[in-house]
């Protein structure tokens, strides 16, 4: 027997390692398709289980665009039975495409008006809330005797000159959001001015939020900028991964007058083959059960009233009052064009 | 007669293989975006075709590729030269290093190369000289990324070259240069013909690179495409875009076998254990010296970054986000590295079985002089090389969804996707040794009696076992980078080192980013290991195989 050939029975028993559950959509089954970032935990999933009887099978792919997309491409045929995480900047591209299956979920009298943009029709089910705002890292703005900026007009103001990191709208929901919340801020034939006036006051643009904020901003890797878009929840998430001493303030704050409001939402799949077990899976997401362990999971806002938030979002996070919002379905009409006019605005 | 029907059954799996897992989920895609209700809308391509956008983009990715491929060429040759001919220290372990930039996901690399050219980076420090969002920190990247295409592809068949053959011209008289030039290169150029395609194809259809490097106007097709399929769903220009592709891609690879048909000769290929010797004189050392220097400043500074900045904690240097690795917190989101690193491997392994049965049996059916048809196969072949991700995943979305090819959450469309990409270097490390093997042994085989199988396994394999352990490396190490279509399917929750890493970075707090720089340093060495482990399993050099 000659070594060489040995490499085939070696990459054979690893294949044969690779085993892996194969379909098996029974009765029993239930398979929710979402993005790449939805996490729950093991035990509350097990809970559900109990519960109903149904396992969950969780399907990941990409980022919620991609995700959404997929949806429409395999309507009437989807991958699964419940898609989550499709949010208010895409919602209405689904619902033009009837993917979903109208469900009225128990327990939505405990989930206020405002974050049921289908309200009456059913077809979407609000799970959680977050805001996209701009961070500042606190220590720098010390060091310097400086106020950190509170409003977006401030962000155009030389003295924060250079200092603004933020994402592409164009490859990047955290860029699209906040874009979307200038839009709300200054109307559809205000927001190019403000961009134009950010432009010239130093804004940079980096292509996704990863560079944003681990490579340019100061408050999380050795960054020079003191501000960047991301998420209200960033300081809690900064915190609780942050290393073992729990600081007595999160070393960075949000701007909370900057904040657009995402909510993202779930709904049963139209041709789903689990169309009972797809029902049960929407009520759960909106349990308070689902809803108090997503916070830490996913670092998102439950939409439950009487959901407790856990300590770390009460003692690290900020409560943003009056987030921007904008329409689905103007987010629809415009997006593109307010991307391509943004593009040119500032990139050039 | 018995020859033509010999090639079709080799043929016949890998023309399967290709039009099941390419050709029509490509295929489906395209026509849904050409005639959204079934009705041809020749407006439309007109429409996208005269957009100046279009032109900029692909005038854009020409030019880089070009840019990119000459630069690695130029980088890497001296390179190949040095692995197949010289004998140093620790030259096995470098051989195996040069590929891991090769299969680390490119979110990693942007990283790593934002702190060496970027504001506040390396460079920035010493010399005041930033190029993120310049063209070079894609040029470099690329060169990082694609070094070891032409080292592998290019010394592959240098380490087997007789160096007799030269050494006799230096003794008719030739000087040094001359006998390289007329010895040597004739016998090199279709493998450097192969490997400079290779890269172009890889730089041509280069997304993450220029996403993360490249300033948010300059975009290659490929990125363009993904945009115009995955984030605005605009599926009628995403097709025009995916045939303009097609159309440069199908270009490259006509005058590629053109170039290549007539130069592949016999060549007299000895063990490679063999023309390995100690560096003599100043050129040599030169050579040497030069390429230490490449890897050094290319390949190990960069990941060199990552090692540094998987190291640092919050309290100074240690190994505090490894233990984080190690600790579990329950939750789906927290893959266990030891799971990641089984699932990558195991993938890995999968679809390196699928490209070696696949991209092995095509390159025997083409190995012999043939006509049109193959040479058009060959080609084919190459095509996933040049075909946007997004729209082979999307493709298999709506194509492969029904049984008995309901594959959409299967595990094995993840290696068999991977496959898709990983084929085409087998074909193309293969071919030319393959083609090397001078007929005539084959015919002494077939005239004492042989069977072609036979033949082919007492001639061709002993002579190409190097080449297929090569191809086993590449296809490998391409899986384990984990390029390809199945990032855009939804599939049950196998993470992979790649697709963990990226989850940890796209989270706010500091150990978080600890840690993926702590997983990518794992895939690293994960890459190495196993890179290692093949080029030890060097064949043993008798020719006859015991059966």
């Amino acid at each position: 027997m000659r070594r060489s050939l040995t490499v085939v029975p070696v990459l054979g028993l690893l294949a044969v390692a690779c085993g892996g559950t194969d379909e098996g959509s029974g009765g029993d089954e239930v398979t929710l398709v979402t993005h790449d970032s939805f996490t729950v935990s093991d035990a509350v999933l097990d809970r559900f289980t109990e519960e109903t009887g149904y396992t969950v099978r969780v399907l990941r792919g990409g980022d919620a665009g991609v995700m959404v997309n997929q949806a429409v491409l395999s309507r009437g045929n989807p991958q699964g039975d419940v898609l989550f995480g499709i949010d208010n900047t895409l919602l209405t591209r689904a619902l033009d495409e009837d993917v979903f299956t109208p469900h009225e979920a128990e327990g939505l009298a405990a989930v206020p008006e405002r974050f049921q943009l289908d309200a009456g029709e059913y077809r979407v089910t609000p799970v959680d809330t977050g805001d996209i705002c701009v961070n500042y890292d606190r220590a720098w703005f010390e060091e310097r005797d400086l106020e950190p900026p509170a409003t977006f007009d401030d962000l155009a103001d030389p003295a924060y000159r250079d200092l603004l990191v933020v994402q592409n709208a164009a490859t990047s929901s955290p860029g699209l959001g906040f874009l979307l919340g200038t839009v709300a801020a200054y109307g559809a034939d205000g927001w190019q001015d403000y961009w134009q006036r950010l432009a010239d006051n130093g804004v940079e643009v980096v292509d996704g939020w990863e560079q944003a904020y681990n490579e340019r901003f100061s408050g999380a890797g050795d960054g020079d900028r003191p501000l960047v878009v991301s998420y209200a929840s960033s300081p809690p998430v900064g915190v609780v991964y942050g290393g073992e001493e729990r600081p007595e303030q999160a070393p960075t704050g949000v701007l909370t007058d900057t904040c657009f409001r995402q909510i993202e939402f779930a709904g049963l799949l139209d041709g789903a083959a689990n169309e009972e077990g797809g029902r049960a899976l929407l009520d759960f997401l909106i349990s308070r059960e689902f809803q108090e362990d997503m916070p830490l999971q996913m670092f998102v806002n439950p939409v439950r009233e009487d959901a407790e938030l856990p300590e770390e979002f009460t003692r690290y996070g900020e409560v943003v009052e009056e987030p921007w919002t904008v329409g689905p379905e103007l987010i629809a009409a415009h997006r593109d064009d307010w991307v391509d006019t943004w593009t040119s605005v500032v990139l050039g | 007669m018995r020859h033509a029907a010999h090639r079709a059954a080799l043929l016949a799996g890998p023309l399967a293989f290709f039009a099941l897992f390419f050709a029509y989920p490509v295929a489906a895609i395209t026509d849904r975006g050409l005639r959204p209700d079934g009705v041809w809308q020749p407006g439309r391509v007109a429409e996208v075709l005269a957009d100046p956008g279009v032109a900029q983009v692909l005038w854009f990715t020409l030019w880089q590729a070009a840019a990119s491929t000459v630069l690695t060429l130029a980088l890497a040759l001296p390179g190949a030269y040095v692995f197949a001919r010289l004998d140093f220290p620790g030259r096995r372990l470098l051989h195996a290093f040069v590929t891991v930039p090769f299969v680390l996901p490119t979110v990693v690399i942007g990283a790593a190369f934002l702190g060496l050219v970027g504001r506040g980076g390396l460079l920035d420090d010493l010399w005041g000289m930033r190029l993120d969002s310049s063209v070079w920190a894609i040029l470099l990247a690329h060169a990082f990324f694609n070094y070891a295409v032409v080292v592998r592809t290019v010394g592959g068949l240098w380490a087997q070259l007789d160096p007799r053959q030269e050494e006799a011209a230096r003794v008719l008289g030739a000087s040094r240069f001359a006998a390289f030039r007329r010895v040597t290169l004739p016998a090199l150029a279709p493998s450097v013909a192969a490997a400079g395609l290779m890269v172009y194809l890889f730089t041509f259809t280069s997304f993450g690179v220029v996403q993360i490097l490249g300033s948010p106007r300059q975009a290659t097709l490929e990125v363009e495409i993904y945009r115009q399929t995955a984030q605005l769903l605009d599926l009628p220009t995403a097709a025009v875009l995916t045939l303009v592709q097609f159309a440069a891609v199908g270009l490259l690879l006509a005058a590629h076998s053109w170039i290549v048909r007539r130069r592949e000769s016999a060549l007299a290929l000895v063990d490679p254990a063999r023309t390995a010797r100690r560096p003599r004189g100043a050129a040599d050392r030169a050579l040497l010296g030069g390429t230490l220097a490449v890897i050094a400043l290319l390949l190990v500074l960069p990941l060199a970054v990552l090692v540094e900045r998987s190291l640092s904690g919050p309290d100074g240097y240690g190994l505090t986000h490894y233990r984080a690795l190690a600790a579990e917190d329950g939750g789906t989101f927290a893959v266990p590295p030891l799971d990641a690193i089984g699932n990558s491997l195991s993938y890995a392994a999968v679809a390196t079985l699928i490209a070696l049965a696949v991209g092995g049996l095509a390159a025997a059916a083409l190995t012999r002089r043939a006509g049109r048809f193959t040479r058009g196969f060959d080609a084919l072949l190459m095509l996933p090389l040049g075909t946007s991700a997004v729209t082979v995943g999307f493709g298999f979305l709506i194509a492969l969804d029904e049984p008995p090819l309901d594959l959409r959450s299967s595990w094995i469309l993840v290696p068999l996707a991977q496959a898709l990409v990983g084929v085409p270097f087998v074909v193309r490390v293969m071919l030319p040794v393959l083609r090397a093997v001078d007929e005539r042994l084959r015919e002494a085989a077939a005239v004492l009696g042989a069977s072609p199988l036979r033949a082919w396994r007492e001639v061709d394999l002993p002579l190409v076992r190097r080449a297929l352990l090569v191809a086993a490396g590449f296809a490998f190490a391409v899986s384990l980078g984990e390029f390809g279509a199945t990032v855009f399917i939804a599939r049950a929750d196998r993470p992979t080192l790649p697709v963990a890493v990226a989850r940890l970075l796209g989270r706010a707090g500091e150990l978080n980013y600890g840690q993926a720089m702590a997983l990518s340093t794992v895939l690293m060495l994960t890459c190495l290991l196993t890179l290692l482990l093949l080029e030890r399993l060097r064949p043993a050099r008798s020719t006859e195989l015991v059966a």
